[in-house]
């Protein structure tokens, strides 16, 4: 299974989520076209309302565990409650260029 | 004598109130998701200290398992562990990180 549809399906079971995007970003990191490196995650999701900023992340990086074992390498997590996405307007921060760190040490 | 990295880790956070682990130097990052944090604490201006977990691979696989966080940039504050890139980003839009280094520095003055 591709890793891709493996987040998806994980995301979908464990948060229930309101809105979800699994955006594959490795293409600008210069590896081959169907590279699946680098993720960046969106998750709109109620269960995260209890949660600190950490344990937030912690789970989700716990959830995918395996997909960063298996050689996801940046994972970047946008994670927010119903509420702070509307506060927000549904805006997601821009991921930050590659700056080729990790070709020369992975 | 045996390298007891997570004691170098241990003695890093705690002598440096703010430390940030991350892929090069302040001057020269390698990736843009350190480079961000360096920004952030760079406006921020206060004093801050880094090491560059790629010319010290024995460091980059300790931090990952003293934290149990498997990324990197990592930002350690008062000896705490505060987060990678986007925490540190979502917290300085809110202030909430310029409050918390302004706070950690200012014990040990």
């Amino acid at each position: 299974m591709r890793i891709q549809t493996s987040i998806e399906q994980k995301v979908a079971a464990a948060f229930a989520p309101l809105h979800v995007d699994v955006i594959n970003e490795s293409r600008q990191h210069r590896g081959p076209a169907d590279a699946e490196t680098h993720f960046k995650l969106v998750i709109v999701s109620p269960q995260f309302a209890a949660q600190s900023r950490i344990a937030r992340h912690r789970e989700v990086n716990q959830l995918l565990a395996d997909e960063l074992q298996a050689g996801v390498h940046a994972l970047s997590l946008q994670l927010y409650t119903p509420e702070e996405w509307e506060q927000r307007g549904g805006v997601i921060p821009r991921t930050p260029p590659c700056m080729g760190g990790s070709r020369h040490a992975s | 004598m045996t390298r007891n990295v997570i004691q170098e880790i241990e003695e890093e956070i705690k002598n440096n109130q703010v430390m940030l682990y991350m892929k090069g130097t302040p001057a020269q990052p390698q990736c843009g998701f350190s480079y961000t944090v360096v920004q952030i604490l760079n406006q921020i201006g206060k004093p801050y200290a880094s090491v560059n977990i790629l010319a010290d691979e024995a460091k980059r696989q300790a931090i990952k398992e003293f934290s149990s966080w498997p990324t990197i940039p990592q930002l350690y504050i008062g000896g705490e562990f505060v987060g990678g890139c986007d925490i540190a980003r979502e917290m300085h839009e809110s202030g909430e990180l310029a409050e918390l280094i302004t706070k950690a520095v200012g014990e040990t003055v």
